[in-house]
């Protein structure tokens, strides 16, 4: 049995497998063992026996998730599946790996959860920028409906399922699964208020689950080898494997399926090589710019989500940005906020206004025109712009690099506006 | 005005879905990739065939990175300026593209060779700084290597 199932098939520099050499590797199986032996609820119950948590970055638990799609004859049709493939969040590039090197494995991973869910059409909503991987998922879509992997009656059963590749046209707030379905209406990507969930009420109208690529690419492996073994092949109490990444002023960057729960200092100094020479480490975000800098104390830390959120961050997507010395913490800072400012959807008030505001704050003590009382202010947007007050998680999300860098870069911050200049240039 | 390509392109991607709206991206890009960006003439006939109002796709089309509703250069080039990037010298890249194109951010440069742009995270943090020259990836980019990629994009 495999120890590293999501990555098994590929190899790097080299194309992905064709439908041949996917099936000759296992392929396809967990779709034939799903509908030839296993109900839609066989296979939602050894999801949820897996302990799979998803892996967008939210970590919800993906049978829970699943759970709440209405079932039987008299559930609203169609029913929808979506794949977010619009991996944006600044600093991740693990979907991108799974995408470009095995197509099929997600293709799989899709077939078999809308079986479990009753959805019998599903989009891959794709960013545009992912140019290899449009191509090579276009080959692999029309790979398994020549097969019939895909369209009607697959292997002879009443399921059926049509596949389309969606291709997005670049907005982070596009990966908000609300928003998402929004944008594949052909309307502005604009959050939806929950509830209704989209289990319930989802695209046009019509049940609906989005689970990310990762996510869905773990779920052949859980219905080919079983719940305990999707446990056993983790660290700790959160299940599975986890594509790591690294990226920032490291010897090795680069991303890695491990164990989940492989920790910090392991995937900074063994995968990753340490830092460069002449850079030390300062700092890290664990998951993504819109997670809170962890620091030297917390390296030991395992990499899963209930770790790292005791840390007071989250794991989000799993690939850590590293800050070194000689970065200006707060220029970094302002570089994220400029990101989440011009990414605002502009729907609710606090997350427009609210981050132009915290970006130009940053901009003037970054230039070193900044006053003492600016850090009161940014103070407060933490927490004006933190969870319950704004219509979605993107504002929450912009606070949390912030609100950790005052707190552990605080000295940084009061040199720009005690010397008047950014000590770092 | 659409050409009657154009209007058979986007009429098989009406097929993809419940409604005639959702290929409004679709469409956009279909004309985007004939002439470059999105003209107000072409946007009122996309709108129109996709029973839309003008205002509400326009709505749409300003609201992503990857529409262009001005013209652009002959070469579109999309630097990533997110915090990776930035960490391994994405203004270096940009300071290059000032200097020895003249063109800064957000600019077409005199001779309408290339238009610059910035971009979020293009999702190759490993191989940063990075950019996409007509939707091809480079990566790795230091200005010497920023010069030596653009031989290419005449």
């Amino acid at each position: 049995m495999m120890e590293r199932p999501l990555t098994a098939n590929i190899r790097p520099g080299e194309p992905p497998l064709d439908i041949d050499g996917y099936e000759r590797a296992g392929g396809y199986r967990a779709v034939r063992k799903a509908l030839t032996e296993m109900s839609p609820e066989d296979v939602l119950d050894v999801v949820r026996a897996s302990g799979l948590r998803g892996r967008g970055g939210a970590g919800f638990p993906t049978g829970q998730k699943w759970s709440f799609m209405p079932r039987g004859d008299d559930a609203p049709a169609p029913r929808y599946l979506i794949a977010n493939a619009d991996e944006m969040e600044p600093g991740t590039f693990k979907d991108r790996l799974l995408l470009e090197g095995d197509p099929h494995l997600l293709i799989e991973g899709m077939i078999v959860s809308a079986y479990a869910l009753g959805a019998t059409i599903a989009y891959i909503f794709l960013r545009d920028e992912y140019r290899v991987a449009a191509e090579r998922l276009k080959r692999a879509i029309g790979e398994a409906k020549e097969r019939g992997w895909l369209g009607e009656h697959i292997l002879g059963s009443p399921f059926g399922l049509e596949l389309h590749l969606h291709m997005s046209a670049g907005r982070y707030i596009c990966g908000e699964e609300t928003a998402l379905i929004s944008a594949l209406e052909g309307r502005r990507a604009i959050p939806r208020t929950k509830p209704p969930f989209p289990q319930l009420v989802g695209l046009w109208g019509k049940p609906t689950v989005v689970n990310n690529v990762e996510t869905l690419c773990n779920v052949p492996h859980i219905v080919s080898f079983g719940a305990d073994w999707f446990k056993g092949l983790s660290r700790t109490n959160d299940a599975g494997t986890k594509l790591y990444g690294v990226s920032g002023k490291v010897k090795r960057p680069g991303a890695w399926e491990l164990p989940m729960g492989t920790t910090i200092r392991e995937l900074l100094e063994e995968l990753a090589g340490g830092m460069r020479e002449g850079y030390r480490f300062r700092g890290l975000l664990p998951g993504g710019a819109s997670t809170d800098f962890l620091v030297e104390e917390h390296l030991d830390a395992p990499m899963d989500f209930d770790s790292i959120q005791k840390l007071g961050s989250r794991l989000g997507t799993g690939t850590m940005i590293v800050l070194d010395d000689r970065t200006c913490p707060v220029a970094m800072v302002h570089n994220l906020e400029h990101f989440f400012a011009q990414e605002s959807c502009g729907w609710c008030t606090p997350c427009r206004d609210g981050l132009p505001y915290v970006e130009h704050l940053l901009a003037s003590i970054d230039e070193g025109s900044g006053q003492p009382h600016d850090l009161d202010l940014l103070e407060m947007h933490t927490r004006y712009l933190g969870p319950g007050r704004t219509f979605c998680a993107h504002a929450p999300g912009a606070m949390e690099p912030l609100q950790s860098a005052l707190r552990y870069f605080r000295d940084d911050f009061e040199r720009h506006i005690a010397e008047r200049r950014c000590p770092y240039r | 005005m659409l050409t009657s390509e154009e209007i058979a392109e986007i009429e098989q991607e009406l097929a993809h879905y419940d409604r005639k709206r959702a290929a409004c991206i679709d469409a956009l890009k279909i004309v985007q990739r004939r002439r470059g960006w999105v003209p107000d003439d072409a946007l009122r006939a996309i709108a129109e065939l996709l029973e839309m109002s003008v205002d509400e796709l326009d709505g749409v089309a300003t609201f992503y990175n990857l529409i262009y509703r001005r013209p652009v250069g002959r070469h579109v080039v999309h630097v990533c300026d997110s915090v990776s990037c930035w960490l391994m010298g994405t203004d270096a890249i940009t300071e290059r593209f000032r200097e020895r194109y003249g063109v800064a951010p957000g600019e077409t440069d005199a001779d309408g060779r290339f238009t610059v742009l910035p971009i979020p995270c293009l999702g190759c943090c490993d191989r940063a700084p990075a950019m996409l020259v007509d939707g091809i990836l480079h990566t790795d980019l230091t200005p010497d290597l920023l010069d030596e990629a653009l031989e290419r994009y005449r």
